[in-house]
């Protein structure tokens, strides 16, 4: 079941997009959702459905991949799209009771619901094309003016990696002391919801404890490779502007300026 | 370079606090020289010191009283800190919990990064590393895909890409199978023999210190034994006493001596113990 | 109790680009008393067969019975499954989660729904089996303990389940030689003492040429080869070709008879050789 959701999923396959710096594809991204919110027509979709396509093509990420991680958000989908149908006031073309469909509520339930489509699509654009580093990278960079202000920017992304780093050996972890408890006789299938919520105790317990050894360890690790925060500190790959992301950044700001136009045409 | 053994340990104890509230003595007046090049293997149960003694190292704890010098530098000097874990690297026991990165290269780079290298430089170092390791063909994968000896020979990569003078291995064996175990002993002769890094080994395989210039044996804090692997493995009977394994055929070598056979006291390996028995074949 | 294991197959993953085959095709048998040591390289299949016996895992296709019970047929309880079989993880000193090393114990026996007093008085025979002290330590947390310790907890935790049979992944794994020893020990006590079919999963040859009646070797997702430590020890050849050793003893016969001597090769311990080498010695000195 957690193999199902590509949103966070990196999809490496060494296309333009790829290679683009993540500072680029994270304003990039920002700005595409700042466009998206200023849309009030239908028309004004046939321009961010474009350049999602352009972006998807020269990602090179299959589109069935993309549009699987939409799957996992169904549900989402499908109520903002029932809230819009139903609770639209207009022309009732269905009744049913106290239930009423209006024109004017189908258009705002398709338009909303393709909004978000279009939101998750973009966003999973971001992470498919980025690796978790170069993501947290970008976005060292991108606070580190607000380091004046106190931000703690290289410890946010130092706390990112880590969980990146951590998130497969706690799963596996999860699932061997489930499998241990299950052996003596636990069940975590069975009864309502308290006792569920009960049966948990002898899986959380132990999955903290070793949390916290695992935290002990990695921190006297990270310091006998005398790790000491960010100051002074260098990368091996430091991140540099390319004109590839100069025409990027261009090429966004130039659809969110259109979009704007759009709006308030 | 200066003429100070590679780690000094002069009269070291080491107490701290338990949660109850008693103290507690871990390391109890332990003195112990280790010289460049060496290749030092501690031995001792859980519980023994060795761990604690492993940590005085690199500053990662520091004595109670007495002084530990790595190079020369004392490790209780807050403005050499970073210049002793420099020198002296640390390979831990559990290969999931001291890599840092979601990529193994990345994670290499993580040592050399803290210490303000320049980029290419790191680059450089991080592709001898990996290659030192024999494992440059793993470089862009994810480190939670390898086996626990590619973890760890991951982690001697780390550590080997800051250029240490000595490396300190604590038990990095003791969770892995054992062609995993053969990788990183050979990881580890590799340096010493190779590089000339000072190799010190905590281990509970008496089969691992059969290849070390010396071996050091910890009880209750204390240092009980320190000699060569055939000073140390002759005196069966005392470290069976402290609860610990010799080496097969040095047991043999010791339970054939009691029935009043002419061999050795001092076989270590099936190779040594083949030509006693062949000796004393042609003998008769 | 004995296990009887036919076809066995199991696929990760099965129709993914992840798709693993972990067991292809397994049969075995396992007699009820029986000592088995299991070996095998990592990634041999060893975890997901034993992971079978206690319906942890359910096979892609093959039967399990355990004492004559097909536990993968539908409508098998698998309760009933865990009462018998008892499964001892890697690290089980992992899953200790309760304040006192007593509830901690008590866990499995009342999962099974038993009453208080039975309860009680399965953990008092378990940590005896384990040799700690009831009385002592009932009250104290676990995580107080050594490592030696905990683990030995863990195993009474499972040993109060009052299996039939005794399943140990690497039961000693980063135990120090000390604590491998009394936990081997208690093994083969219960083995004898209670007549508990026991399965050790180990990768140290010693210490599975010391204890157990029969060898398994799994490679590759299938059983490779089994028989009696002799048998096994002395297909050395076969043995290196899937990543595996034999005990130091036996190389050191192997390597003599290359010397030219004629010893037997089905020895591995060090009493055996002592009594062989003598007696070469000695009829070397007779001749």
């Amino acid at each position: 079941m957690l193999k199902d959701i590509t949103i966070g999923q990196h999809y490496p396959t060494g296309s333009v997009v790829h290679r683009l710096d993540p500072r680029t594809k994270i304003i990039g991204t920002f700005v595409f959702m700042a466009g998206l919110f200023t849309v009030k027509n239908f028309d004004a979709y046939l321009i961010v459905v474009t350049l999602l396509l352009v972006t998807v093509k020269a990602s090179k990420v299959p589109v069935k991949y993309v549009l699987k991680g939409l799957k996992p958000l169904m549900v989402l989908i499908m109520v903002t799209f029932l809230i819009n149908l139903f609770m639209t006031r207009g022309d009732a073309f269905f009744t049913l009771g106290p239930i009423t469909m209006t024109w004017e509520g189908l258009r705002q339930g398709i338009f909303m619901a393709l909004r978000l489509v279009f939101l998750i699509v973009g966003t999973s654009m971001l992470t498919l094309t980025t690796s978790p580093i170069t993501l947290t990278d970008g976005i060292e960079h991108l606070l580190n003016p607000l380091k004046i202000i106190h931000v703690p920017a290289h410890e946010l992304a130092m706390m990112m990696t880590i969980a990146l780093r951590f998130i497969p050996t706690l799963l596996e972890e999860t699932d061997k002391i489930m499998k241990a408890q299950m052996a003596r006789g636990a069940d975590f299938e069975s009864g309502n919801l308290i006792n569920r919520a009960q049966s948990l105790v002898p899986l959380l317990v132990p999955l903290f404890i070793s949390s916290f050894r695992r935290a002990d360890d990695l921190a006297m690790a990270m310091e006998a490779r005398c790790y000491r925060g960010g100051e002074n500190r260098t990368r091996m790959k430091a991140l540099q502007w390319e004109k590839m992301d100069a025409a990027v950044l261009l090429l966004v700001f130039g659809y969110l300026g259109i979009m704007i136009w759009m709006r308030v045409r | 370079m200066n003429n100070s053994p590679m780690i000094s340990i002069v009269d070291v104890s080491y107490e701290y606090t338990n949660v109850d509230d008693t103290d507690l003595i871990a390391l109890n007046h332990v003195d112990l020289t280790i010289e460049k090049g060496e290749h030092l293997v501690i031995i001792g149960h859980n519980g023994s010191g060795k761990s604690t003694l492993a940590k005085q190292m690199n500053a990662l704890l520091l004595p109670s009283s007495g002084v530990v010098e790595v190079a020369g530098m004392d490790t209780r000097d807050p403005a050499l800190l970073w210049s002793v874990r420099q020198t002296a690297g640390m390979v831990f026991q559990n290969p999931d919990n001291q890599i840092v990165a979601t990529i193994v290269e990345e994670d290499v780079a993580f040592g050399p990064e803290n210490l303000g290298i320049e980029p290419t430089e790191i680059m450089n170092r991080v592709t001898a590393a990996l290659e030192r390791v024999d494992m440059a063909q793993y470089r862009h994968k994810a480190p939670h895909l390898l086996s626990g000896g590619q973890k760890q020979r991951i982690a001697i990569a780390g550590v080997i890409a800051m250029k240490p003078d000595c490396i300190i291995f604590d038990e990095p064996t003791a969770m892995l199978d054992p062609s995993g175990r053969k990788e990183v002993i050979n990881a580890m002769k590799v340096l010493n023999r190779e590089e000339g890094i000072t190799v010190v080994h905590i281990t509970h395989f008496m089969e691992e210190a059969v290849g070390a210039h010396r071996v050091a044996v910890m009880e209750d804090g204390k240092l009980v034994m320190v000699g060569t692997p055939r000073e140390i493995f002759t005196r069966v009977d005392e470290l069976k006493e402290l609860g610990l394994d010799v080496p097969q055929m040095t047991e043999l070598a010791s339970v054939l001596r009691k029935e009043g056979i002419d061999i050795p006291a001092d076989v270590l390996t099936v190779e040594e113990m083949v030509n006693h028995l062949c000796q004393l074949k042609l003998m008769d | 109790m004995s296990i009887k294991i036919d076809g066995l197959i199991h696929t990760y993953n099965p129709g993914s680009p992840f798709e693993t085959h972990a067991l292809k095709n397994v049969t075995m048998h396992v007699e009820s008393g029986e000592f088995i040591g299991l070996i095998g390289h990592t990634g041999s299949g060893k975890s997901t067969l034993i992971q079978h016996l206690n319906g942890l895992l359910k096979p892609t296709s093959g039967s399990i019975w355990i004492n004559e019970v097909d536990i993968t047929k539908p409508g098998v309880k698998l309760k009933d499954i865990r009462k018998k079989v008892g499964l001892v993880f890697q690290y089980p000193e992992y899953q200790l989660f309760e304040e006192t090393i007593e509830k901690d114990i008590a866990f499995g026996p009342t999962n099974l729904g038993l009453k208080e007093e039975e309860v009680r008085q399965r953990v008092k025979e378990a940590m005896e089996m384990v040799k700690l002290s009831y009385e002592e330590l009932k009250d104290r947390s676990p995580f107080d303990l050594s490592g030696g310790q905990r683990r030995r907890v863990a195993i009474a935790g499972v040993l109060a389940m009052q299996p039939d049979i005794l399943i140990l992944d690497e039961p000693t794994a980063s135990l120090d030689p000390r604590g491998r020893d009394e936990i081997l020990e208690q093994i083969q006590l219960m083995h004898q003492q209670k007549k508990m079919t026991v399965i050790l999963v180990s990768h140290s040859m010693e210490d599975i040429g010391r204890l157990v009646d029969r060898i398994i070797v799994m490679h590759q997702g299938t059983i490779a080869f089994g028989g009696t430590p002799r048998e096994i020890f002395t297909q050395t050849e076969e043995l290196e070709a899937i990543g595996l050793g034999v005990p130091q003893i036996t190389h050191l016969m192997k390597a003599m008879n290359r010397k030219g001597c004629q010893l037997p090769e089905d020895i591995f311990t060090v009493e055996e050789a002592k009594i062989i080498i003598m007696d070469y010695l000695r009829g070397k000195q007779n001749a």
